[in-house]
């Protein structure tokens, strides 16, 4: 069994159909490249591996011996199944979406500590001044790892800065330090480096190669073939809600077998 | 009447102008928020009732809620209840002040909270924060810093309308001033008057700047 596996996933937004049933699957360590012309579905299918939006159909299941999680579409979930759900698949935004009102140490930060603060709250067999015990060693635990994360993305002389004092690249980074610290399964990217100028694109798509380095499991949506070609192990061609081709960048790049794919290249080289 | 005797006549006018505004603020700004709530549910009937509501508040006199909150209740009930406690004609005006300023807040956190973009709340979900976690921590900051200019106008909006409270003859300073000092021939104390809502106006100008300056840290 493959470590993502997702199986016939639809989605509508009204009468407009844009996901038409796509099956999908990635094994753990693998970094994926989804390519696709505007409005094939590339953003939808990310969101709804996030949550953010619900597909009306498919299933998703991860294999990993921790993580261990299936869930249909149709099925109803509470809240809180839906966040532990959303766990598993951190998402980087094309529009970065950092907190501006925070520090890039806070960014990455905040969010550890208000979900261990939730999941000590939930324990309910515990005193008040155990409780507090604990949420004080896992704050400082998360202290420690949020600055090893900024450090990995380059950013340790940048902690206490504001994203407004950012650059673009460095905002992103942050933004992916910020989902790393959840320790996703699988690390979606969506269009990262859409918003940045080209020397930008470059030290966040680093960042992304050293992910792969380390081992992460990625789903990348990019517009940069090149760094599709270099870094994917498996590029995935979205068309009109379907995947109308995948396969090994050489492959797929090179030897596109499908009408739509040459013709997506075709159009992306003008 | 002496200078002092004067002076003791307003001040008592001043405490209740005062009392009136810092009430009304303590009360109104919590419900406003409630109200901005309710007016963006996603159930359709709620949010209709709270933007009627707000729509009739906002469009008839505050004056005219004076009256209605002071003189209805005595009519449908057979005896005011206003007339029945110690300062039943602050309370009355009171919530007739609450009531308004909420509305007009509630539409103040309401295109706050609609400014923030959609972007901030899908961070929120997508690193697994509950609902209430992500506005509490993450939009209420940012929408504090959208709306401090115009809640700024409106705050100081109210320490003015205070003196509409006269007309169900709460003794704030301009029913005491008339009642005692100008019924008397005495002029010079509404110039007295206008120097105090100049400096109370001045004091909450600079507080909001402070606070303004506070935020500008961060840019959006
Ligand atoms: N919330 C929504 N409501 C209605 N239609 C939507 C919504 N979100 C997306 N769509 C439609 O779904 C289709 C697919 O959109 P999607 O954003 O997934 O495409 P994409 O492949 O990511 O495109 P791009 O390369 O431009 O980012 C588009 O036609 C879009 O208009
Ligand atoms: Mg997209």
């Amino acid at each position: 069994m493959a470590y993502l596996e997702v199986t016939n996933l639809r989605k509508s937004f009204g009468k407009t159909e844009v996901l038409r049933g796509i099956d999908f699957s990635m094994e753990r360590g693998e970094v994926v490249a989804v390519i696709g012309a505007s409005g094939g579905g590339k953003t939808t299918f990310l969101r709804c591996l996030n949550f953010l939006e619900r597909a009306d159909l498919g299933d998703i299941l991860i294999n990993d011996e921790k993580e261990g999680l299936a869930f249909s579409a149709t099925a109803g979930y509470s809240d809180r199944q839906i966040r532990q759900m959303r766990l598993s698949f951190g998402l980087v935004f094309q529009s970065f979406n950092l907190f501006p009102q925070y520090t890039a140490l806070k960014n990455v930060l905040l969010p550890m500590n208000l979900r261990a603060a939730e999941a000590i709250r939930k324990n309910k067999g515990i005193s008040f001044s155990q409780r507090r015990a604990e949420r004080k060693a896992a704050y400082a635990e998360n202290g420690v790892r949020a600055k090893e994360l900024l450090a990995e993305v380059g950013l340790a002389d940048k902690m206490g800065h504001y994203p407004c004092e950012l650059s673009g690249g460095q905002q992103q980074r942050v933004a992916i330090a910020r989902a790393l610290a959840q320790s996703p399964a699988i690390l979606c990217f969506d269009e990262p480096t859409s918003a940045l100028d080209p020397l930008l694109t470059a030290e966040v798509l680093h960042v992304i190669r050293e992910l792969k380095e380390a081992g992460h499991t990625m789903i990348v949506v990019t517009h940069e073939m090149k760094f599709a070609r270099e870094v994917a192990d498996r590029v995935v061609f979205f068309a009109d809600g379907n995947i109308e081709e995948e396969g090994a960048p050489e492959e797929v790049f090179d030897h596109p077998k499908s009408e739509k794919t040459r013709a997506f290249f075709a159009q992306s080289l003008e | 009447m002496t200078f002092s005797q004067i002076n003791q006549i307003l001040f008592e006018g001043f405490g209740v102008t005062c009392e009136l505004f810092f009430l009304t603020l303590v009360f109104a700004l919590p419900l406003g928020l409630l109200i901005s709530f309710g007016s963006m549910a996603k159930l359709r009937p709620i949010a209709w009732v709270f933007r009627t509501i707000v729509w009739i508040i906002r469009g008839t006199p505050l004056m005219l809620q004076l009256f209605v909150i002071f003189y209805v209740p005595g009519f449908l009930l057979g005896r005011s209840p206003f007339a029945e406690i110690d300062n039943g004609r602050f309370i009355a005006a009171l919530i007739a002040f609450v009531i308004n300023y909420a509305c007009y807040f509630s539409e103040i956190y309401r295109g706050g909270i609609e400014s923030i973009p959609k972007g901030q709340y899908e961070a929120g979900a997508v690193l697994g924060l509950t609902k209430t976690q992500t506005f509490f921590h993450i939009v209420l900051m940012q929408v504090v810093k959208r709306i401090l200019a115009p809640m700024s106008n409106e705050v100081i909006t109210l320490v003015k309308d205070t003196s509409l409270a006269r007309v169900i003859a709460v003794a704030e300073i301009f029913f005491i001033n008339e009642m005692s000092l100008l019924s008397k021939g005495l002029i010079w104390p509404l110039f007295y008057i206008g120097v105090f809502f100049l400096l109370f106006v001045g004091v909450l100008t600079v507080l909001f700047n402070y606070l303004e300056r506070k935020l500008s840290y961060y840019k959006v």
